[in-house]
């Protein structure tokens, strides 16, 4: 599981051999620890909008050392592209020469982060081609970024601002340590729903939270992060594995409910175990999956049925559940896990993208059948994350595998978990029917 | 009417009005590990790993973590010296509360249950709030004991004070004294094994093979249909890659059975009928069982599936021949109904542990007879005898196997489980009787009552 390559290059030798031989060099990620600065140093926030001056105003009461232009030479621990009013690609001009700048006094794991409208929203031509100009430039400008910093985008819809709840958290989570792993991604804010919390170290104080799936590896590592925020937690996996469930849920206090998720009652016992211990339900964590790797022509039933009823269907079934359940009602979250597999494909596995392919589905349908009681359900896609799972593959594959990012590393469990984290939290209300890739910009999959 | 079997007790009737006022003990829920056969899976498990192990999947089930409670009573039959504070060095390595008080306790096979009664009268005189009962035994990991002769060289040279004194203390040493002896779970007043004294009772009372047969098929067929009905998921947490009952054998049949060939009483010639089949192999595991007064399960708000509603323990005088060696029940039972003025037929389960398949028979043989009823238990007849369909619904030892103090364990979680479900589809109270047999005549039985 531990990446030895990473290691040698970040170690003196290593890194001067790595150089000039012109090899990648993935750099050791900041992560996120409760207690530590928000960003590693001043925020420059670039843009000539109302939405840029307020969100100045808004980082600055959060106690960051905000800058609305650069001082020369001054490093920097992100920058900030507020693009909400952009009415022609001459428009981009400005703010992005500005921010090219800077590029060299970003420090190591800084921020870029563009605030910005759908295109699918433009009223003109000109409108839309700046708003996807947006999306390309930010891709673009993920790639070149070293030294583990990452750039990512929020979009704001209409009747959102750049001060929006969701808008603010999305701004939080992209610029805190929490999105290590997240890099040339976008994410929709379409509500002023949601609200940022009172207290940023528990974001999830009061919440219960079940994880399915949760004994082991990105499961496990959801449950304790989800603790670390505060929540309560109910940790859900197949009978067979209770022995590492109940050691989790000893970990993290949380109660264990040994239960196949594919039962017809699944998601009634679950609703039931969550209100009657402790009562009431908050969030869902569909965590659960299984991969049967098969190329289609050698694929048999039970290797294709046991990936889509444990990976979907199983999740469908529990989501009515949900949804019909009187105790689902206070802005309830839903987060499932997909996988980069079901948006790029991945040899081996027309199973397992079906069902991943299936999830990401769901969620964008599901996602106005929650908006009645202020409650989301999105989705996380993982690319290659460093588990159990991932350390089977044969070593040259997996070499390649983890290189193929802007980050040139696999992801930690704990990257997937802190995205799912923030998605079942209040911040992120206004966020609906999404999917956030933690993939560190695969270079498959878009 | 006298219900006593044996002698007369001191007082007849004692004045309940000197009685404190006392409260309910429920029992919240439970866990165990799947049973393993000895020398399978826990092999190299020791009863403090198998204990902290049942421990922490009931902690995890129940969100115990870090909590202090009232106390933990467990106990082991094949006990290490050095496991002395067996109960309390699995606590500590829990996720209790370190400041959770225990003890441990033994009393053979009735071990688990005997805890289960004793917390359950603390919580009732208020003593206590909550409380773990349970208990584990490794017929694997047994201790092996050095002979006497070796033992008693090593402690005197331990009190010898010179060279020479230790030399000729060492000179007593013969060969023999270095063979280790074997763990035996033979009665030492009779040297008979507990099979071979259930095969005097199986004759006594004429239990026939095929009965006996019957019986095991009847243990493996219910605990294979409850693992099926996921029964118990969530009275259980795996273990070492266990995650059902090694001893459980879903595929047998009368006939595998019936090819089995006699194993106790042998040299009662034709009467030998007990094998393999309708036997308990020697097992390990562990079980543990979550009690507490109303008012602690439901400021946590647990689950409350029964209440411990009364007690008895028996003994018999099964060295002279009087009664068989597991028969304690036979009169324990009575005692215990007469007291809470039940019969037989106010009973929706009866938990009999299956020892030997024989054992349940015998003391269901023993109820039934007239004559037995009459001289030996001063009764009008016979004691009565049970509804077949309600004993032992969800299987017992003769197909989970017989950890020995876990077994109490087990059946007060499985029993406590079938009353609350009972109670729940049928809309009224549910009653269930626990008979648990044990060595050197001892019998521990109680009555649960659905929540």
């Amino acid at each position: 599981m531990a990446d030895t390559y990473a290691q040698l290059v970040n170690s003196g030798p290593g890194r001067n051999l790595a150089r000039k031989l012109g090899l990648p060099q993935p750099a050791v990620l900041r992560r996120y620890e409760p207690g530590q600065p928000l960003v590693a140093g001043p925020v420059v926030v670039l843009g000539d909008t109302a939405g840029a001056d307020k969100l100045a105003a808004e980082l600055l009461s959060w106690g960051l050392d905000v800058r609305r232009h650069a001082v020369p030479a001054e490093k920097l621990g992100a920058i900030i592209l507020v693009l909400d009013e952009l009415g022609h690609p001459a428009d981009l001009e400005m703010p992005v020469l500005a921010a090219a700048g800077s590029l060299r006094d970003l420090r190591a794991g800084g921020r870029v982060i563009t605030l910005s409208r759908p295109a699918g929203e433009a009223s003109t031509p000109e409108a839309a081609a700046a708003r996807q100009g947006v999306d390309g430039f930010l891709r673009s400008l993920a790639k070149e970024l070293r030294a583990g910093a990452t750039g990512n985008g929020v979009l704001l819809a209409d009747g959102t601002t750049s001060t929006s709840p969701s808008a603010l958290g999305a701004v939080r989570f992209f610029l805190s340590a929490r999105s290590a792993f997240v890099d040339g991604q976008f994410l929709m804010v379409s509500t002023e729903d949601g609200a940022l919390p009172e207290d940023v170290e528990r974001p999830l104080a009061g919440k219960v939270a079940v994880v399915t799936g949760a004994a082991r590896g990105i499961g496990a590592q959801i449950a304790r992060t989800l603790h670390r925020d505060g929540a309560t937690l109910v940790l859900v996996d197949i009978p067979g594995a209770g022995d590492q469930l109940a050691a989790v849920a000893n970990e993290v206090h949380g109660t264990a409910l040994q239960l196949d998720i594919t039962g017809a009652d699944a998601g009634r016992r679950i609703i039931d175990h969550a209100v009657q211990r402790h009562g009431r339900l908050d969030i869902v964590v569909h965590n659960a999956g299984v991969t049967r790797d098969k190329l289609l022509a050698n694929m048999d039933q039970a290797r294709w049925n046991q990936v889509i009823n444990i990976n979907i269907a199983a999740q469908l079934r529990i989501n009515q559940a949900l949804l019909a359940s009187e105790h689902f009602r206070s802005s309830p979250r839903i987060v499932s896990v997909a996988s980069t597999s079901g948006i790029a494909g991945n040899r081996g596995q027309t199973n397992y993208a079906a069902s991943k392919g299936g999830v990401m589905g769901m969620v964008r349908a599901s996602a106005p059948l929650l908006t009645s009681n202020g409650g989301t359900i999105n989705a996380v896609a993982p690319g290659f994350i460093e588990t159990d799972m991932t350390a089977r593959i044969p070593f040259g594959v997996r070499e390649v595998a983890r290189r193929l990012n802007s980050l040139q590393q696999g992801g930690l469990p704990s990257d997937v978990a802190e995205a799912i984290a923030f998605l079942a939290s209040d911040a992120a209300g206004g966020i609906n029917g999404e999917v956030l890739r933690v993939c560190g910009q695969n270079l498959v999959g878009a | 009417m006298s219900t006593d079997g044996q002698s007369t007790p001191a007082a007849e009737g004692s004045p309940r009005a000197s009685v404190p006022a006392t409260r309910r003990a429920v029992i919240v829920g439970a866990n165990r590990i799947p049973f393993a056969r000895s020398g399978g899976a826990y092999a190299k498990s020791s009863n403090q790993d198998m204990l902290t192990a049942a421990l922490d999947g009931l902690i995890a089930r129940f969100g115990l973590q870090d909590e202090r409670i009232g106390q933990v009573a467990a106990g082991a039959v094949l006990k290490h010296s050095r496991d002395f504070n067996l109960t309390r060095e699995a606590v500590l390595g829990s996720a209790l509360s370190a400041e959770t008080p225990v003890y441990d306790l033994q009393q053979a096979c009735a071990t688990g249950l005997e805890t289960v009664v004793g917390l359950a009268n603390k919580i009732k005189l208020g003593q206590i709030d909550s409380a773990i009962a349970g208990g584990v035994d490794s017929a694997s990991d047994a201790p092996v004991v050095v002979s006497e002769g070796l033992r008693e060289v090593v402690l005197d040279l331990h009190r010898a004070k010179t060279l020479p004194q230790r030399l000729q203390i060492l000179a007593r040493l013969r060969p023999k004294d270095l063979a280790p002896l074997a763990p035996g779970t033979a009665e030492p007043r009779t040297g008979l094994s507990m099979g071979e004294h259930q095969a005097l009772t199986t004759a006594q009372w004429k239990i026939p093979r095929e009965a006996q047969d019957e019986l095991a098929l009847n243990s493996h067929r219910n605990l294979a249909a409850a693992y099926e009905s996921g029964f118990f998921d969530d009275l259980m947490t795996p273990y070492r890659g266990l995650t059902r009952d090694g001893n459980l054998r879903a595929d047998t049949s009368l006939e595998k059975l019936a090819s089995l060939k006699p194993v106790f009483g042998r040299n009662l010639g034709a009467d030998a009928t007990m094998t393999a089949g309708n036997s308990t192999p020697l097992t390990d595991g562990a079980s543990t069982v979550l009690l507490a007064s109303d008012e602690w399960a439901d400021a946590r708000d647990l689950p409350k599936l029964a209440t411990v509603v009364d007690a008895e323990a028996a003994a018999v005088d099964f060295v002279h021949g009087k009664d068989g060696l597991l028969m304690a029940p036979v009169f324990a039972v009575p005692r215990l109904l007469a007291r809470q003025n039940l019969t037989l037929a106010d009973f929706d389960y009866f938990e009999i542990h299956e020892a030997f398949a024989a054992t349940v028979l015998s003391t269901l043989a023993a109820w039934e007879d007239e004559d037995f009823g009459r001289t030996r238990m001063g009764l009008d007849g016979a004691f009565g005898s049970i509804d077949r369909s309600r004993l032992n619904v969800n299987g017992s030892s003769l197909a989970a196997g017989h950890p020995f103090a876990a077994t109490g364990g087990r059946i007060v979680g499985t029993l406590a489980k079938m009353l609350h479900a009972k109670a729940a589809s049928t809309g009224r109270p549910a009653r269930g009787l626990v008979s648990v047999c044990a060595a050197g005549g001892q019998g521990v039985v109680a009555i649960l009552e659905s929540l």
